[in-house]
This record gives structure tokens, sequence and C-alpha cells, in this order.
């Protein structure tokens, strides 16, 4: 079972119509306090002063000022905000396909019953779990600078190679294959979906006479479809949100030329930076907005592409 | 499957083999590198793309320890106080939420568990001004509170979710069989529900342990002052100081901060993937 799954089946609304018992309302609630207080106080009421302050000039010194949509309009005329859009979609939709396919690939060719198969996952996933750390982002920064690594590497077959993170055509990329190297994470989830397909029908398949190849696309991907969304909704949302290592690999700054310049880092260097907390407030409810909208078209078309077998 | 002879499924088997040690060692590589050059001098750092030992130079660690305004166990130990109580915090709060949801019915429970699942996928950014404003208000900016009171308060949504999910597969006639015998929500809670629920508290743990270990955003934005800087605040300030100059005090303070989430990998290896492969947490 999954989030998104779990989603799906609220729609369909609660499962069993048992009775109401006074007693156990009063427990749920009891049960309850320490959420229900966090999410009035910490989250519920925290969103509305966000979307007011949207609408404001707030500084934390003096009083928010009620402005309308003028933060609305500057975000419209804001050329530095939309090439961290920009750098963002790129990281999100070039990142996340590419880590889902390598998570797949090496998840199939981790077969059931393989020798040293908790090994390799092992070490597969270590970087999944160290990835957001400011220690690999520190790593990256030395790997991909001038005298770093790759260039050392680059060095012993002979070719010169360049300041990758100073470079603002590179800097970028090398903070998606970080975000691909992280790839153990979905992996795992692949493996665990890989197992529940039934033996037999690629055992019927092949006395069929069925290729590889073909017992891929006819078997493999359409069962494993609901596991491919489950992945795909999570890593978009989680990519999308991305801060560290952008913020250590450029100092902070999204540099160079803005080229690593993330919508979140944007959105900090604004609201923790230079305090301009309405819009920043206004900056964030536009990645609510993104998130949620890429949120429900996946869901729209997973009509079309993701197969329940319930 | 096509029918193969014994030698040539063992040649299959090989091949695949040396390509997984090869994909295993460019996963691998990059940390290697790191730890052998945390023991190497620093202009050697700039040389060597090997990870063959050939000196052992501890100054890095010893130099790095002492570089910042405190000794590195100073970050250390502010780390491990957060830790510690997110951890403790999220286990208490998590999983009696999650008894509720999972075992309870009550008033608006679908609207409160759909709110829950909701949070799960909420930005943190959307709220982070405005928690900012309140914390700044209660006077709790660079103190731990604003790390620590949210995960009392059980917004550590994902958790919620795991247990329930947990709490689910618990059969109900242990609560029915407590029932009649008389037991509250309260002692079913503790006395049947919760000890059956170690390998979902477990799992919280170390997710917990992992994320708040690592967590920079919040840290950075809470934390102003570098008596309370945890350890990624403390590498951070590392960067600033030294610049490019001290890649081997940087790495060597880098592998320290690692450490424990090595650790507790390979201890908790096993939950760790398991509740991730059955809820999809990174």
């Amino acid at each position: 079972m999954s989030v998104v799954a779990e989603l799906q089946q609220l729609k369909k609304g609660p499962a069993g119509g048992r009775k109401r018992k006074h007693k156990e309302n009063k427990a749920g609630h009891l049960f309850l306090l320490p959420w229900t207080i966090g999410l009035i106080g910490i989250t519920l009421f925290p969103m509305a002063a966000s979307l007011y302050l949207a609408f404001t000039n707030y500084n934390l010194l003096q009083s928010p000022e009620w402005i309308g949509m003028e933060n609305i309009t500057r975000m419209l005329g804001d050329d530095r905000l939309h090439n961290s859009l920009q750098v963002t979609f790129t990281y999100v939709f070039v990142g996340v396909p590419i880590q889902l396919a390598v998570s797949l690939a090496i998840a199939m060719l981790l077969d059931r019953g393989m020798r040293g198969l908790s090994f390799y996952r092992s070490v597969f996933y270590l970087p999944s779990m160290l990835g957001s750390s400011v220690a690999i982002a520190v790593l990256w920064r030395q790997i991909f600078g001038h005298s770093g690594l790759i260039n050392q590497l680059l060095a012993m077959v002979g070719i010169e190679g360049q300041g990758w993170v100073s470079s603002p055509d590179t800097a970028l990329g090398t903070l998606i294959i970080l975000h691909v190297w992280t790839f153990g994470a979905p992996m795992v989830i692949f493996l665990a979906g890989l197992r529940q397909i039934p033996d037999m029908y690629y055992e019927a398949a092949s006395i069929d006479g069925a290729s590889r190849f073909k017992q891929f696309f006819a078997i493999t991907i359409p069962l494993l479809t609901p596991i491919i969304f489950f992945n795909l909704v999570l890593q978009l949302i989680g990519a999308f949100q991305n801060f560290t290592q952008a913020f250590i690999v450029s100092g902070g700054s999204g540099g160079p030329a803005d080229s690593t310049l993330f919508y979140t880092l944007y959105l900090y260097q604004q609201g923790f930076g230079r305090f301009d907390m309405g819009y920043a407030s206004a900056m964030a409810w536009l990645l609510v907005l993104i998130i949620a909208s890429i949120t429900a078209v996946n869901f729209w078309l997973s009509k079309y592409w993701v197969h329940y077998d319930d | 499957m096509k029918s193969t002879t014994p030698t040539q499924r063992a040649v299959k088997a090989t091949v695949k083999h040396i390509l997984m040690i090869l994909a295993s060692l460019a996963m691998i590589y990059p940390l290697l590198w790191m730890l052998v050059s945390s023991l190497r001098p620093n202009e050697a750092i700039f040389r060597e793309p090997g990870i063959l030992l050939t000196t052992l130079e501890f100054n890095n660690y010893v130099q790095g320890w002492n570089a910042l305004s405190h000794p590195f166990s100073h970050f250390l130990w502010n780390s491990a106080i957060v830790v510690f109580a997110s951890i403790l915090a999220n286990l208490i709060a998590c999983s009696m939420a999650a008894y509720a949801f999972a075992r309870l019915d009550f008033k608006f429970k679908v609207p409160m568990f759909a709110a829950m699942l909701l949070t799960i996928m909420l930005p943190v950014h959307v709220v982070i001004i405005p928690q900012y404003i309140l914390f700044s208000n209660l006077g709790w900016v660079n103190t731990f509170l604003p790390l620590i009171v949210p995960k009392i308060l059980a917004t550590d949504s994902f958790f919620i979710f795991l247990m329930v999910q947990f709490i689910r597969g618990i059969p109900k006639d242990l609560d029915e069989a407590a029932r009649i015998d008389g037991a509250g929500h309260i002692r079913i809670f503790f006395q049947v529900i919760l000890p059956l629920m170690v390998p979902a508290l477990a799992t919280t743990t170390i997710f917990t342990f992992m994320w708040t270990w690592n967590d920079f955003f919040s840290q950075l934005i809470f934390l102003t002052s570098p008596d309370m800087y945890t350890v990624p605040l403390a590498l951070r300030a590392f960067i600033d100081s030294t610049g490019e100059s001290n890649w081997g005090g940087m790495f060597a303070m880098s592998i320290i901060s690692i450490l424990p989430l090595f650790l507790i990998f390979l201890f908790g290896q096993r939950f760790l993937i398991k509740g991730m492969a059955t809820t999809g947490i990174k």
C-alpha cells in the first residue's frame, strides 16, 4: 500500500460502516490531540498566514502592509524568478526520469536469489541515504571542481577538464548527476514491486516463445505501472523541493550566473536573506500550486497508463 | 526460460557479477575517495585520483576538529540533542495518532485522515515563513525548540501513515480480547498495540535519525549562532571560513558527520529497506 493508493482509496470513501460509539469518539480525539494541535497551529494557521502575507509587504520589523496583487505582478516581471523556475524544471524533468530509468534497470538486474543480492542492494542504497547531507554536497563541490576528482581522472586518459561547478553550462548538470546517483531509494521500491510479479507469468510467456524483450514490455512494465506511478509522484514532489545541494555547491548564491538557482534557493534568499517575507510567501504559494498541479496531472494521466489489478 | 547449459549459465552469472561489481564501485568510489583523501596531506588530494592509501595523515582530523570556534564535538552534541528529542517526540506523538486512525472511530475521522495524508505532500516552504514569525515572537529562534516542538505535535505525518499501515496488520482480535478483559483504550494502546509495533517504531527511529541528522534547511533557518550550530551548519561554516584551501579538514569532518548515518545504516538496514519498500520513503 502506498500513499498514492491510499489517497485513491479515500476518494471512494471510508471502508466499512461500523457504528460509532461515544466512548471511541472521545478516545479518538484524545489520542489525536497532539496531532490536532499541530495540524491547526503548525500547519493550517501558518498556511492561512502565508496566504495573507502573499498579498502584503512584510519585512518582520514593520507590520504587514496590504499591497494586493503587487507581489504577483512582481513575480511576473522577475527575471531571476523565471530563471529559477527554468533551472528547477530542468533539474526535475531531466533528473527524475533518468533516475527512475536507472533505478528500474538496476532493480531488474538484481534477480531474486542472485548471490550477493543484499550486498549490492546496500551498496546502491547507501548514496540515497547520504545524498541529501551537507557532507556529500561538499564532496560534490570538490569532485567537480577545477582540480577535482573528475578532472584528475580525465587527465589520466589525456583529456583536459574544466571547472564543472564553476561553469554556468555544466553546474546544473553536476547536480543532476548527484540526483541520479541517489537512485537507491526508488530502486528498493522497484525491487519490492518486481518481487510481487508471479513467476508463472514469465514461465507461461517463455513457453509461448516470447523473448525477454517482449516479456519486459508485455509483463514487467504493465504489472509495475502502479509502482512506477508511485515512484514518479514521490520523486517529482521531492525533487521540486531540493535545496541543500544547490545551496552548498554554489555557496548559497545559486551561481555561477544563477545556473543553479533552484526555486527553493531563491525563495530562501528572498525570505531569509532579504527578509522580504511577503514576496517569499507569494513564491511559496506558487510552488504549492506547481507541485499540486503536477501531482494532479499525474493522477489524471494515471488513468491511461496505470493498471491496478483489483 | 530458454534452455541453457550449466556452463552458459555460469558464464552469464559471472558476467553479471562483474557488471554489478563495476557498478557498485562507481557508486561508492566518491565515498571511498573522500575517506582516503581525509587521510592524505592537502596537496596530495589535488593530485591523487586513486584510492590507494600510501600515507596515514590524521592531522586533517585533529586540525578540522578544532578549526571552528568550538571543537567539533560541540556540534555533534547539539545534533545529538536535536536528534534524540525528535526521535522520542515522533515515537510518542505519531504512534498515538496512528492508533486513533487505525483502530478508533470518531467524528471527522475521514477528513482528518485525508488532511494527514495531504500534509505528507505539502512543501515545507509554504509554512516555514509564518512558522519562523511565530517562533521568533515566542523567542524560540536560536533554540532547539522550533526543531523539536513540531515533532511533539506529530507534524511528521509520514510516520503516522507508516504506523497506521502497520497497526492495520495487527489482528483486531487481540484488542477485542483485551477489551473483554476490561482494558480501556489507553491500556490497549500501551499493552497490546505498542509492543507489537516494534518494527514500525524501529523504522521510525532510524528514519527520524537520518532525516534530522541530515536536515539542513530548517536548522539553517532557526539556528543562528555558532553556539547552537548542528553538524550540517558547522560543515557549512567550515566551507565559508576555510574556502577551497582546506579540503583535507573538510573531508575529515564530512566523514565524521556521516559516520553516525553509516553506523545506523549497518545496524538498521533491515528495517530501513523494509520500511522503504512498503511505504516508499527516501
